[in-house]
C-alpha cells in the first residue's frame, strides 16, 4: 500500500476544499439555513405534525440529505475531472499507485468534506429548530455511508464527463429531482396511494428514510432495508469504479 | 500486454523495449514491433518526426498508455506485472505544460514526491528548487509563472521522488536560447550523479550537443541507434566528385593509394576523406591525376550533416 500516495492525494484534495472555503461549505450552509427559514420556521408554523415530529424537525434529515448527495457528487467529480481537463492526470497515471489508492484518496477527501458539510448543517438547524437524535450511532454511520456512496458515483461521473456540462448534469438533472421527490419534504404516506408506489423506486426515499428513522425512530420504510438500499448502491459504484480502473476506459490511450 | 520472461537484456540496460506494437481501432499504427535498449546512466536522444511515435513510446514506458503487444522492462521490472516498482524508478516530464494553476510551487512538488511514494524530505524538495533557480518562487502559485518557469516546475516535479531514469519529452520546445541551455546543463549535472535520461527532440543541435547514443524513430519503427561519435564520424566526411572528360574501364593503378570509387559508367570519381584530418590528401590527388592525364571538366565537393541522415532516414533512403 502506497500510503504517502494516498496522504498526498487526500492533503490535496482538502486544500482544494479549504482554498474555496466559500464555495465549498459556506454556500451550502447558507442555502440550507434559507430551507430552514422557508420551510421550517415560516410555512412551517402553519404545517401540522408529522408523525408527532413537527414540520421543520421533520425536513431537517431529508435537507441535510439534499446537500449530502449534491456535494457528495459535486466534490468528488470535480476531484478527478479537473486533472483530465488540466492534463495534470498524466502525474497520477504514470505514479506507483494502484487504483485502490486513488479511489480511497479522492473519495475519501470528498466524503469527509461532505461529512463535515453535513454535521455543519445540522448544528445551524439547530438555531431555528428544536430536533432530538435518538440513534446517534445509527446518524452517524447512515450520513458516512452515505458521503462515501455519493462521492464514490460522484468519482465515477467525473471520469465519464468530457466537458463540464456532463458534470453538471447527473446533480442537476437527476439527484435533485430524486432528492425532493424522495421524501425530503414529506411523508409518503401523504401521497395517493399509486404514487406512494412509484416512490419507491426512487433510491433517494431509502436514504432519507434511514436517516430520518435514526432521528426520530420512525420513517416510512423499514431501516433495515434502507442500510441494504444504500450498501447494495455502494457495492455498485465500488464495481464500476474497478472495471474502470481495470480497462482504463476514459482514462488511458 | 503479454508477459515475456524476465528478459534476456544486456546488464547494462535500463530500459528494454521488446517487440512493442501498438494500434488504436482506427487501424493506426503507432507503433510497430519496436526494440530498444537504453543504457544505465546514458543520455539517449530519440529523434523523429511530428507523428512518428516518440510521444506514444514514452507514454507506454511511463504508464500514461497502454501497449497492444510487446513488453518494457525497466530495471529488470516489468511494467505491467510489476509497475510499482517500474514507475518507481522513473520521472517524466511531458511535452504540455500540464500544471495545477492554483497550487504553490512547494505544493506541487510536495505533492509528486508523496504520489510516487517516497517520505516527505524538505532538504531534497528545497535542493531540486534552488538548483532550477526556482526556489525564490516557491510560494508562488503556478498560474503567475511564465512559461519557462513552468517547464522547471515540471521538472522539479518529475525529479521530487529521485528517479534513476528520467523522460524529457521535448523538454525545450517553445524555450528561449538561455533556459535551453540552462537545461541542458542541468541534464548533464544530473547525468553525471547517475540518471539516466531519455530526451526526445526534432531539435538535431540539442541531440548533438548533449546525447551518448542517438536513436531514430519514423512511422512507429525505430530506424536507427547509434553512437553519437560514430554518427558524426559520418558527419565528418566529406566527399569530391570529379566529372571525368573521357570514362575509365577501372581505377588506375596508380591511385591505389586513395580510397576512390568509380560510378558504374566511369563517368565519375568519388573521394571520401576525412575533414578532420589534417591532410586531407586534395592535393596530391589532383597532381597524380595530371601525371597519369585524366582530365576531369568539372568538381564538387559535399559534407554529409546530421540532418541530411535523419532527412534520407525519415525518407526511407540510406
Amino acid at each position: 500500500m502506497n500510503i504517502h500516495a494516498i496522504r498526498a492525494i487526500y492533503r490535496f484534495e482538502m486544500a482544494r476544499t479549504f482554498r474555496t472555503l466559500m464555495q465549498s461549505i459556506a454556500s451550502p450552509v447558507l442555502s440550507t439555513s434559507l430551507y430552514f427559514v422557508v420551510f421550517g420556521a415560516a410555512i412551517g408554523s402553519r404545517m401540522g405534525a408529522i408523525g408527532g415530529v413537527s414540520y421543520g424537525a421533520f425536513i431537517i434529515p431529508g435537507l441535510i440529505m439534499l446537500s449530502l448527495l449534491n456535494e457528495s457528487i459535486s466534490n468528488a467529480s470535480f476531484g478527478i475531472y479537473m486533472p483530465k481537463w488540466a492534463g495534470t492526470i498524466y502525474e497520477l497515471l504514470s505514479a506507483p499507485v494502484s487504483y485502490v489508492e486513488v479511489v480511497i484518496g479522492y473519495v475519501g477527501a470528498a466524503a469527509t468534506k461532505s461529512v463535515i458539510l453535513g454535521l455543519l448543517i445540522l448544528l445551524t438547524a439547530r438555531f431555528f429548530v428544536a430536533y432530538e437524535i435518538q440513534h446517534p450511532f445509527w446518524m452517524l454511520a447512515f450520513l458516512i455511508l452515505t458521503a462515501v456512496t455519493f462521492s464514490l458515483f460522484g468519482f465515477i461521473i467525473g471520469l465519464w464527463a468530457d466537458d463540464f456540462q456532463k458534470l453538471q448534469v447527473v446533480p442537476l438533472m437527476v439527484i435533485t429531482p430524486l432528492t425532493f421527490l424522495g421524501g425530503s419534504f414529506y411523508s409518503i404516506n401523504m401521497l395517493p396511494p399509486v404514487w406512494q408506489k412509484i416512490t419507491l423506486f426512487n433510491p433517494v426515499v431509502y436514504l432519507v428514510n434511514g436517516f430520518r428513522w435514526s432521528f426520530y425512530g420512525q420513517a416510512d420504510v423499514n431501516v433495515l432495508v434502507s442500510a441494504g438500499a444504500t450498501v447494495g448502491f455502494l457495492l455498485v459504484c465500488l464495481g464500476v469504479v474497478w472495471w474502470i480502473f481495470r480497462t482504463g476506459w476514459k482514462l488511458k490511450a | 500486454m503479454s508477459p515475456v520472461q524476465a528478459t534476456t537484456s544486456s546488464p547494462d540496460a535500463i530500459v528494454s523495449v521488446r517487440g512493442l506494437s501498438k494500434y488504436y481501432k482506427s487501424g493506426l499504427r503507432a507503433l510497430n514491433k519496436v526494440d530498444l535498449e537504453i543504457r544505465r546512466g546514458e543520455i539517449f536522444a530519440l529523434l523523429g518526426p511530428n507523428g512518428a511515435g516518440k510521444t506514444t513510446l514514452i507514454s507506454i514506458i511511463c504508464g500514461i498508455a497502454n501497449g497492444s503487444e510487446g513488453s518494457v522492462h525497466v530495471d529488470g521490472h516489468d511494467i505491467v506485472r510489476d509497475y510499482r516498482a517500474a514507475r518507481g524508478l522513473i520521472g517524466l516530464v511531458p511535452q504540455e505544460l500540464s500544471t495545477d494553476a492554483f497550487e504553490t510551487v512547494w505544493a506541487t512538488v510536495k505533492f509528486s514526491r508523496g504520489l510516487f511514494g517516497k517520505a516527505p524530505n524538505p532538504v531534497h524538495l528545497e535542493r531540486i528548487l534552488r538548483d532550477l533557480s526556482l526556489w525564490e518562487k516557491k510560494d508562488s502559485k503556478i498560474m503567475a509563472l511564465s512559461g519557462g518557469m513552468k517547464r522547471r516546475v515540471l521538472i522539479a516535479k518529475a525529479l521530487a521522488h529521485e528517479p534513476r531514469v528520467l523522460f524529457l519529452d521535448e523538454p525545450t520546445a517553445g524555450v528561449d536560447v538561455e533556459l535551453r541551455h540552462d537545461m541542458w546543463e542541468m541534464v548533464r549535472r544530473l547525468r553525471e550523479s547517475g540518471v539516466t535520461i531519455i530526451l526526445t527532440t526534432h531539435y538535431i543541435e540539442e541531440a548533438e550537443q548533449m546525447a551518448d547514443r542517438i536513436g531514430v524513430i519514423n512511422r512507429g519503427e525505430i530506424v536507427l541507434v547509434e553512437e553519437k561519435h560514430t554518427l558524426m564520424q559520418k558527419l565528418g566526411k566529406k566527399q569530391l566528385t570529379l566529372s571525368l572528360q573521357s570514362p575509365l574501364e577501372s581505377v588506375p593503378e596508380g591511385l591505389r593509394e586513395w580510397p576512390l570509387e568509380l560510378s558504374g559508367d566511369g563517368q565519375c570519381l568519388t573521394y571520401t576523406f576525412d575533414t578532420q584530418g589534417n591532410d586531407t590528401g586534395i592535393a596530391m590527388l589532383l597532381r597524380k591525376l595530371g601525371e597519369l592525364g585524366i582530365d576531369f571538366k568539372d568538381l564538387h565537393s559535399s559534407e554529409s550533416s546530421l540532418e541530411d541522415i535523419f532527412v534520407s532516414l525519415v525518407r526511407g533512403g540510406v
